[in-house]
């Protein structure tokens, strides 16, 4: 799950993590009077996306007074920024940070993410602040620096050290950047980040360090330990069909055609969606219905695709293992008795208690094309669809 | 023989009084595997399809000498399942529970260093030795006995392909799903190492996907050190970047981890690629045909 910056930067303060003074706005009263209430000489007026790129797009503006702060939060609010994050169709900005402007000495960036190879958390730093981590790691690899951390003892102050040193951290700051990347580990293992980067990370004129962004993102298999950061969802900034889907259980991702698909398994339902676009069709959706199916869940499943305006045909792909074939179609045949299913259907059962699950669609007398094989069903729905 | 399970595995059961441990249960007995006992906190000296069940795993393993284990526990208790058998040494864990938080598989695997017990998985369909021992999720009917490996991330990927190789006499020595988290078990590698090793396989089918690089590394280590035809097959093709395609490791991040980048890597290594899932079969049986070993694979 992914947060706004100002909800990020909220999560740091209270770990002792440095982050400039500042609240959210919902408007443009409530950006004033935050503005007024830090009554510093510049503020930073910051558009709240799930995307980076803001600043490029206009989205983050400095004020050096009250008007402008006006200024900036009414241009700024209702207007759809475009960054290389959002996709073509943008986000419309619907809360703002204001937050107090800092003297910016030089910007590093570090990070903690999970490591796949070592199976560890991974601390990373660079000198190369504000710049993407990826464009470093393409162009100047050795400017990135790795610590990786034993979860037995947690990030070692000497680790935290040799990152400051090594990024060229000025040796008087080396205390403050420690305790930052410290008190940032603790945010990562406790609220079961999958992802803390700062973007950067600040040295001020006045001898400070402090975040000046903050990207966290949370193992969504972990958020029911941790109520108080499932309450930052913003389901605004998500996919209303995604969001649906979340509530049966079922993974579900929006593609641009026309042609549905609701699969069991994600390596299937991948591999149904590079099918149905070999075969020359354009797939809707990518739809794991996940591995405890019940009735309710498939039927709340076709709910969606039924309900999505762009969709001329459906392709069911079922390989049941843990999931069994005669509960989806059950699901199916409810679905369909109850709201109707106008457009093409091509089903494609194979797996657990498959026979029983054939005989449950024959017998419901719905328009159903069967298919027995992957490649047959992705033909016969491309070919339906047109 | 075959690799990791085989008629004589006695297996553990731990969460067995859960509805989906139940059915599975009294699947993998029918299919042959020697299911010797289950654990669940509470519930010791009650039966599961006549499978007395203990309280705890070491309990279950004194008494019925079971080496390994397969874990059908809630997610919120998983990670704690796996570190009760890697402390009661078991051989072999495979976790099928998906949705466990990702720290506390990092937990785990640092515990499981220097210890002997190895990890298949989590959130994987398990392992099959074709007409032997059947331990995890997969449906009994489509494994059919002979000589093709078959790795995966994916568990329905994995039937699929079981089934075209099946349908097309081509029969198998052993499934094993290593599961679609990014921290997990053992890798391509550790498994393509057993597969190379064991006699009774001839060629090998990776089912790769989008996220991550143990394909690329995977296909370094074939072309050095594998001396078994081995043909792939990447999903996620279409996958957009940034979203996570239901697998937790299944995301394409910063550009890395695409579908074209493994199949190049694959390909640059030797490895032939399927072009679509409808034919991982049909590949295979190509390159088997190629080296000469068709006649070999095939069961009449």
């Amino acid at each position: 799950m992914n947060i706004h910056e100002y909800q990020g930067k909220e999560i740091l303060r209270k770990y002792g993590v440095a982050v400039p003074n500042g609240k959210a706005a919902f408007s443009v009263e409530e950006a004033v009077a935050v503005a007024q209430e830090l009554a510093t000489k510049v503020c930073v007026v910051k558009a709240q996306i799930h995307a980076g790129g803001r600043g490029k797009a206009g989205g983050v503006k400095v004020a050096k007074n009250i008007d402008e702060v006006r200024q900036y939060a009414s241009e700024i609010l209702g207007k759809t920024l475009v960054t290389h994050q959002t996709g073509p169709q943008g986000k419309v900005v619907k809360r703002l940070l204001i937050e107090e402007g800092c003297d910016i000495k030089k910007e590093y960036y570090v990070g903690l993410v999970i490591d796949r190879a070592t199976s560890r958390v991974v601390l990373m730093a660079s000198e190369e602040g504000g710049m993407e981590i990826e464009t470093v790691a393409a162009n100047t690899p050795e400017k990135i620096f790795k610590e990786v951390i034993d979860p037995v003892v947690g990030l070692a102050g000497y680790q935290a050290r040799r990152i400051a040193f090594n990024i060229n951290i000025p040796p008087e700051l080396v205390g403050q950047a420690v305790k930052f990347m410290m008190g940032l580990y603790r945010v990562f293992i406790e609220k079961d980040c999958s992802i803390a980067e700062i973007n950067p990370l600040v040295a001020t004129g006045d001898g400070k360090v402090m975040a000046l962004d903050a990207k966290l993102n949370f193992d969504d298999s972990a958020l029911s330990r941790h109520p108080d950061v499932a309450e930052y969802r913003d389901t605004d900034e998500e996919d209303a069909n995604e969001l649906e889907a979340a509530k049966y259980g079922l993974n579900y991702v929006t593609l641009d055609g026309d042609i549905a698909c609701m699969v069991n398994g994600a390596g299937l339902a991948m591999a149904t969606v590079d099918i149905i676009k070999h075969n020359g069709g354009e797939p809707a959706n990518f739809l794991d219905v996940g591995g405890s199916s019940t009735v309710e869940t498939v039927k709340g499943a076709l709910d969606i695709i039924l309900g999505d305006k762009k969709v001329k045909g459906i392709f069911v792909n079922i390989f049941g293992g843990i999931n069994k074939c005669d509960v989806i179609a059950q699901g199916i045949v409810s679905a369909a008795q109850q709201v109707g299913i106008h457009i093409p259907l091509v089903v494609r059962l194979e797996g657990t208690n498959v026979e029983q699950g054939k005989e449950i669609l024959e017998k419901s007398g719905i328009d159903i094309v069967v298919a027995d094989s992957l490649s047959s069903g992705a033909k016969k729905i491309v070919a339906l669809v047109g | 023989m075959s690799i990791l399970v085989n008629k004589d595995t006695k297996v553990v059961v731990q969460g067995i009084t859960g509805s989906t441990a139940k059915f599975h249960t009294k699947q993998m007995i029918e299919y042959g595997t020697k299911i010797v006992a289950g654990v669940t906190p509470g519930k010791g000296g009650e039966k599961v399809e006549g499978v007395p069940v203990f309280n705890t795993l070491s309990e279950a393993v004194k008494a019925t000498g079971a080496t390994v284990s397969v874990i059908y526990v809630p997610a919120p208790f998983a990670a704690d399942a796996i570190l009760e058998a890697v402390d009661a040494q078991l051989e072999l864990v495979i976790c099928i529970t998906e949705h466990i938080p990702v720290l506390d598989m990092v937990k785990v695997k640092r515990y499981m260093e220097g210890k002997k017990t190895r990890l298949i998985g989590p959130n994987c369909p398990g392992v099959t030795t074709a007409e032997e021992c059947k331990i995890g999720l997969m449906p009994s009917y489509i494994h059919k006995k002979g000589h093709v490996g078959v790795i995966s991330r994916s568990g329905t990927l994995t039937y699929e392909a079981v089934h075209q190789l099946s349908q097309a006499g081509i029969g198998q020595s052993s499934a094993v799903g290593i599961g679609g988290d990014p921290i997990k078990g053992m890798d391509f590698i550790d498994v393509l190492k057993a597969f190379n090793e064991d006699e009774d396989t001839y060629a090998v089918m990776m089912l790769g996907e989008i996220g991550g690089t143990a394909e690329e590394e995977a296909a370094e280590w074939i072309k050095k050190h594998m001396t078994k035809p081995v043909v792939g097959f990447i999903g996620g093709r279409m996958a957009p970047p940034g979203k996570r395609m239901g697998h937790a490791g299944a995301i394409i991040s910063g550009g890395k981890g695409t579908a074209d980048e493994k199949i190049r890597a694959m390909n640059a290594c030797g490895i032939e690629v399927a072009d679509t899932p409808a034919t991982m079969g049909e590949t295979l049986i190509k390159v088997l045909k190629e080296k000469g070993i068709y006649d070999a694979c095939h069961t009449h």
